[in-house]
């Protein structure tokens, strides 16, 4: 069988097309390279969803299911209650901690969207299995971590495509656009060069904490 | 350390502080005029040494197709990419680090750029792979790698680092040695394709807005980029420094986007969705955003500000002699180009201008030097880069005062390395 597409001579017609038509935006199908994907292939692969609701499929799911499922499936790292095991993510709890010293991003606390949490479950989850959840079942741990977090009270209640986009999230005006830089640019000033400081002191110590690899120690912070 | 043995893979250790120290020690024999007690320069085999004539110079070496693939000399096995077991929960959602300390010029070896995976290294079979174009455009499309490779391609040289870079070191001083502190930074050539020609081949709708790149990893990791930076300088990479992608460099294809936060540029990328909203998807909400001291965060934060760091000496790389003695770095700056690096020796008091060699690229990696004569007294080494915007990069306290100490991510900082009268180098922070 021939690896060339039957259509070489369309592709040679566009291409003809397109040394009119490439001023400017190009015209699809300017270099006549690739193939158009059918609604079939486009549909296995598009299962991304946003805050507004697109991309949400068809279905529903409730707390108690959610539960049960996320018992099976989620809990061996997440926690029973979603607390988190080891340094798994916590994805429960954390609400006020975000001012102090150690705060603790999770769903409720951090989160600014729920499609967000119905996205990365249907994508990424459970890890080591990912893409193998039916739509009912993501609903139902996205309904059951609501519930967790307090979003929702009612221990009855189904999140499902009609009601999704009604949930909102308590953090999501805490978010605000990039507003770099925050720090003095030449716009202030040549930096100095000679007699900057009248003493310098050292004031911390990689050494106190010793925990680079060679140490058998473990170390604050992260990069999560 | 030249005589270091080569362990087996994932047991090689590297030649830290102490490793040095017991080193010095051991090495005894002849010690080279200015060397520091202590910390000696390994001084090697003098059977191997004039006047006497070594063993490579009488025998036969291996011959051609020895190494089919060449790898670097036994010597070298100790210049490797590190992890930091405790910053993550397993090696699939992970990360680890380049030697930068061991590495020089520009260019880093594609063996040693750091790897950052969400859900392990996938394994794609070129003859599988497909880059689907679907949403606001007139037809959605799939291309193959053979596809791929049939559009106008380019060459371009950017550094890629992880927003995290140094977001251990928020709280203070923590990791010793410039991998670790560092690491998350890497710089190659790419070759690929522009993004626009893929996207203009599926034709934009008027009003597509953004970009979901989305990869075909067990992470199925997904972003949302403007569509006028990838109108601008993106590009469907499939080559760095002029071989196929490394497996773990999202191998056969993944998107490059210049001078922007590693994460989005999307390894084993298998679709871009075209839409008119951004996604914020878990890697632009519950992370890679940056929380401040009042509580709010910041998001969409995708430029990397400039940066640079002395890789040598640093705490894996002591001062080992006293004399003439040569400072080396690296600067970068992701909206532009590195103008100017100064580098002082005491802590910030007085600065001088370093010397940069080699390509001096927008949105690469820039190599600097400085030398200077060492007298084996104590030393607080910092490098200050500006970038061709104007942007002069920060001190950590100017950084902490701004946004606090929870942002993890943009932390480009001035490094101090204190260089003690030792030889050692020891990451710490200063007043």
């Amino acid at each position: 069988m021939s690896r060339f597409p039957e259509s070489r001579l369309v592709t040679a017609c566009v291409l003809a097309a397109g040394i009119v038509l490439t001023a400017g935006l190009a015209q699809a199908g300017k270099f006549g390279i690739g193939h158009e994907a059918t609604s079939e292939e486009v549909a296995g692969w598009d299962i991304d969803v946003r805050p507004d609701g697109q991309g949400l499929p068809e279905g529903s799911g409730s707390v108690s299911q959610g539960e049960a499922i996320f018992s099976e499936r989620c809990a061996v790292c997440h926690g029973d209650f979603a607390e988190g095991v080891d340094r798994w993510p916590v994805l429960a709890g954390g609400r006020d901690t975000l001012k102090s010293d150690r705060p603790v991003k999770t769903i409720g606390s951090y989160w600014p969207y729920l499609s967000t949490v119905f996205d990365y479950i249907n994508r990424a989850m459970p890890f080591g299995d990912a893409q193998s959840l039916e739509p009912d079942e993501v609903y139902a741990i996205t309904a059951f971590l609501l519930y967790m977090n307090d979003i929702v009270t009612d221990d009855q209640f189904v999140l499902s495509k009609e009601n999704f986009t009604t949930i909102k999230m308590p953090n999501e005006a805490n978010f605000i656009d990039d507003d770099r830089p925050d720090t003095p640019t030449l716009a202030k000033g040549e930096p100095c060069m000679s007699n900057c400081k009248e003493s310098v002191e050292i004031t911390g110590r990689a050494r106190i904490l010793d925990v680079t690899p060679d140490a058998d120690e473990e170390g604050g912070g992260g990069i999560d | 350390m030249s005589k270091q043995k080569q362990s087996a893979p994932g047991t090689v250790q590297m030649p830290a502080r102490r490793a040095f120290l017991k080193a010095g020690a051991a090495a005894g024999g002849a010690i080279a005029a200015g060397a520091v007690p202590g910390l000696a320069s390994a001084t090697g085999n003098p059977e191997n040494q004039a006047p006497n004539v070594a063993d490579w110079s009488h025998y036969l070496g291996d011959g051609v197709d020895a190494h089919p693939y060449g790898m670097p000399s036994e010597h070298e096995a100790h210049v490797v990419r590190r992890n930091v077991e405790w910053l993550t929960a397993d090696t699939q959602s992970s990360i680890n680090f380049t030697p930068l300390h061991e590495l020089d010029g520009i260019i880093t070896p594609n063996g040693l750029c750091f790897e950052r995976h969400h859900g392990g290294a996938a394994e794609v079979d070129p003859a599988d792979y497909q880059l689907m174009i679907n949403g606001l455009v007139d037809k959605p499309m799939i291309f193959t790698m053979d596809d791929l490779k049939r559009f106008p391609r380019v060459n371009r040289i950017y550094f890629l680092e992880c927003a995290a870079n140094s977001g251990m070191e928020w709280r203070g001083a923590q990791l010793n040695g410039c991998q670790f502190t560092h690491g998350m930074v890497h710089c190659v050539m790419y070759t690929g394709v522009p993004l626009k020609y893929i996207l203009e081949e599926a034709g934009l709708k008027t009003n597509a807005k953004w970009l979901m790149p989305e990869g075909g990893d067990a992470a199925g990791m997904n972003r949302s980029v403007p569509i006028e930076k990838a109108l601008d300088d993106c590009m469907i990479a499939f080559k760095m420094n002029g071989e196929a992608l490394r497996r773990e460099q999202g191998y056969p294809a993944r998107l490059v986007v210049p001078g922007w936060e590693g994460n989005m540029w999307v390894k084993w990328i298998r679709r871009i969705e075209v839409g008119d909203e951004p996604w914020h998807a878990r890697e632009e909400t519950s992370k890679y955003t940056d929380l401040l001291e009042n509580g709010k965060a910041r998001r969409f934060t995708w430029e990397m500000d400039c940066k640079s760091v002395i890789t040598n000496p640093s705490p894996q790389a002591p001062l080992m002699v006293k004399g003439h003695n040569i400072i080396s770095g690296l600067a970068w700056s992701g909206r532009g180009t590195v103008e100017r690096v100064d580098v002082t020796l005491d802590g910030g008091k007085n600065w001088r201008t370093a010397r940069i060699d080699g390509p001096v690229l927008p949105k690469a990696l820039t190599r600097f030097y400085f030398e200077f004569e060492w007298n084996g007294e104590g030393l607080l080494l910092q490098s200050r880069a500006i970038d061709s915007t104007g942007y002069i990069q920060p001190t950590k306290d100017e950084l902490r005062v701004a946004r606090g100490t929870n942002s993890i991510y943009h932390n480009n900082g001035i490094q101090t390395w204190h260089v003690q009268a030792s030889g050692e180098v020891e990451n710490v922070e200063v007043s």
